[in-house]
């Protein structure tokens, strides 16, 4: 039953009169001024990043014990649910806001990352080691739960993220961490109208009309939701209108980082973050005492007004 | 008799071409398959002629396979051929011979016949194309071809073809056309960065790669779950059946 690819040959045999089709190919044709006018070339590295540090090639982790928690960590970072189910409430992947597998500069790199804790962060008020910064992002972000500091799933993200970090400092900013966000502010007020007119010109073919994603499989997005129930919670990082911005101006449209402007990247993520999604697990029953206490900042749009209203209602 | 019928086809490619597409009433139903099979006799020839007879292509002539692929972007292509944002001289002339009611047919046809079945064939390691096609260049902001052409280069939805199932010959053509800017129809020019960013060995390995992939999802995962996938995702996910 099954053909193989030389099965097209039988049926055509006028292929070689046909040969057109190649021969063409070599023709210097003049264009008609058909230009995209979108075709813009993307920015290839921001000035924050300019001397980003380059992690180790892959094919230089180790033989051996060392090597495989290494692999499983990357592993789980680019395959969540498949590799860490009992820690996953939504189809993300960690590489989903962490491109080409934590490596990328000025998307919150794994190797930038793991020199710069411990570290004090307002979020929880206390000292944060890296594992649970790691377990932070698994409770909001893929809207789960925090996998135990000792477990297999904590051990092998730390493994990789250390062993990303070869040869890096400790205890610095590296050029490239998180998203950049240093002196990053919007010239205008972010405009939801602005950023649903870019949603639908620049986004919406891969991320859908709704925001909803497209899967390649079950359990797992080719293009990530951005909002609704199967898309990071309140109480995730991207939720805040900075965050956002500063991963969409460098990171998106995937591949063209760096060719929105920066208002263009202030107001779609005022868009994008202008919808419900899965609750924050600190919520406390009542949306304003829960923004006072975790999201008293102008940059969080949970418990504001916005097209007549309140969010932070959640969805299940 | 049959091949006969195809050559005095062939000709008239060349002689008709010029007439321009303004019969065909809106009143008529198009018959898409008539069209495949024995163009519309107004300069459109059959397309099997070049296709293939069950829309598999023809691998050593360049020209893809259209069984299978998505309506919407069948139809984008033969639009673009027509405005020139695809530049093409062999397939310029048969989509403008084609209504705009002619082209929605003959894509929808095509896209209900099923996906040429091919497995993998892996001759010898091609390092420098896995690693395109599975991780990207990211050095240059190229992402894994899979992220957008999906696993195995299956195909996602309307806006990104299969790139399994087609010959190497012709997707290597297809990243030199949009280095060379006459093929400029893709949207946001998110391709034409990609193909920008490649030297043309790497696009040789790359071309190489996706035509030796199987065209239907093949993953060492439970195969219930991506059965069980793609019927709750049918709309989104092109995965090789429809
Ligand atoms: C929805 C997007 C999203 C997903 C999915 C996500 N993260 Fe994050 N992550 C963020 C944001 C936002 C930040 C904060 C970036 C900043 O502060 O600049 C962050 C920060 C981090 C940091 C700290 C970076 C630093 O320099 O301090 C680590 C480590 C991290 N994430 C790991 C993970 C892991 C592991 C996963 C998967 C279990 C994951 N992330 C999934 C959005 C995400
Ligand atoms: C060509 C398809 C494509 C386009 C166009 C695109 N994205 Fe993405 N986006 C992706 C993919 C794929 C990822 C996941 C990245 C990865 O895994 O490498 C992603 C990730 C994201 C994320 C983080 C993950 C999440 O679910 O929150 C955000 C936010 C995002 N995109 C916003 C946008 C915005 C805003 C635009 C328009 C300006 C946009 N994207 C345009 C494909 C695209
Ligand atoms: C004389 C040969 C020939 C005939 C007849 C022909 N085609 Fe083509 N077709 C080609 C070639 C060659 C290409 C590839 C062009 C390129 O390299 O860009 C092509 C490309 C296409 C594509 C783009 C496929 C993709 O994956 O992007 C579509 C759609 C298409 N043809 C439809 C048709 C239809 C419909 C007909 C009949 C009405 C037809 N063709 C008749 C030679 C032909
Ligand atoms: C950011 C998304 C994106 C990435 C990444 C991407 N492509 Fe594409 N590709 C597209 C889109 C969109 C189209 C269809 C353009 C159109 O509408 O004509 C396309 C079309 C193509 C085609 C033409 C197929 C046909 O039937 O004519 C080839 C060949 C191709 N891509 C190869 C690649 C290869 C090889 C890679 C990896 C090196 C790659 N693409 C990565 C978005 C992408």
């Amino acid at each position: 039953m099954r053909k193989l690819i030389l099965s097209g040959l039988v049926s055509v045999p006028l292929w070689m009169v046909l040969n057109v089709g190649i021969a063409l190919e070599n023709s210097t044709q003049v264009k008609p001024a058909q230009a995209n006018p979108a075709q813009a070339k993307p920015v290839q590295s921001s000035p924050v990043s300019k001397k980003a540090f380059v992690p180790p090639p892959e094919s230089e982790i180790p033989e051996g014990k060392f090597g495989d928690t290494i692999r499983l960590g990357r592993d789980i970072f680019l395959h969540t649910r498949a590799n860490a189910p009992e820690y996953v409430g939504n189809d993300l992947n960690c590489s989903n806001c962490h491109l080409d597998a934590g490596r990328r500069a000025n998307s919150g790199p794994l190797w930038a990352a793991y020199v710069r804790y411990p570290m004090y962060r307002p979020k929880n008020d206390k000292v944060n080691t890296f594992a649970e910064r790691l377990q932070g992002c698994f409770m909001y972000s893929m809207n789960g739960k925090a996998p135990p500091a000792d477990s297999e799933v904590i051990k092998a993200l730390t493994a990789y993220s250390y062993w990303l970090a070869t040869g890096a400092p400790t205890g610095v900013n590296m050029p490239g961490f998180g998203y950049p966000k240093q002196g990053f502010e919007p010239k205008q007020a972010p405009s939801y109208e602005r950023g649903e007119a870019i949603y639908a010109e620049k986004c919406a073919l891969c991320h859908g009309e709704n925001g909803e994603g497209v899967h390649v499989k079950k359990g797992e997005f080719a293009f990530p939701a951005l909002w609704g129930a199967n898309s990071f919670n309140w109480g995730a990082g991207m939720h805040e209108l900075n965050n956002a911005a500063a991963f969409i101006k460098h990171n998106m449209p995937l591949g063209l980082g760096g060719t929105l402007t920066d208002q263009e990247a202030w107001d779609v993520a005022m868009f994008m973050d202008s919808h419900e999604r899965p609750q924050d697990p600190r919520y406390n029953g009542n949306i304003q005492e829960t923004r006072k206490k975790y999201h008293d900042t102008k940059w969080s749009l949970y418990g504001i007004e916005v097209n007549g209203k309140v969010l932070g209602q959640g969805v299940k | 008799m049959k091949k006969q019928l195809f050559l005095g086809a062939l000709l008239s490619v060349v002689t008709v071409s010029s007439l321009a597409a303004s019969g065909a009433s809106r009143n008529e139903v198009v018959n898409g398959e008539k069209i495949a099979r024995e163009g519309n006799g107004r300069g459109a020839v059959g397309c099997l002629v070049c296709h293939g007879m069950h829309g598999e292509g023809v691998s050593v002539s360049g020209f893809p396979r259209l069984a299978g692929l998505n309506a919407r972007y069948l139809e984008k292509q033969l639009n673009d051929f027509v405005s020139g944002a695809r530049d093409n001289v062999v397939m310029k002339p048969t989509a403008t011979a084609l209504s705009e009611d002619e082209r929605r047919a003959v894509a929808d046809y095509y896209s209900k016949l099923s996906v040429p079945e091919r497995v993998a064939i892996t001759l010898e390691s091609n390092e420098v194309g896995e690693a395109l096609a599975l991780r990207g260049k990211w050095d240059q902001q190229v992402p894994a071809c899979i992220q957008c052409h999906g696993p195995n280069g299956v195909g996602i939805g309307e806006h990104f073809p299969p790139l399994s199932g087609q010959s190497a010959l012709y997707l290597a053509n297809q990243m030199r056309e949009w280095k060379k800017g006459s093929r400029a129809n893709d949207p946001l020019g998110l391709m034409k960065h990609v193909a920008q960013s490649l030297t043309e060995s790497e696009i040789l390995a790359v071309a190489k790669w996706f035509s030796s992939q199987p065209t239907f999802l093949v993953e060492n995962s439970d195969i219930t779950s991506q059965v069980s996938a793609q019927e709750t995702t049918q709309e989104k996910v092109t995965g090789g059946k429809q």
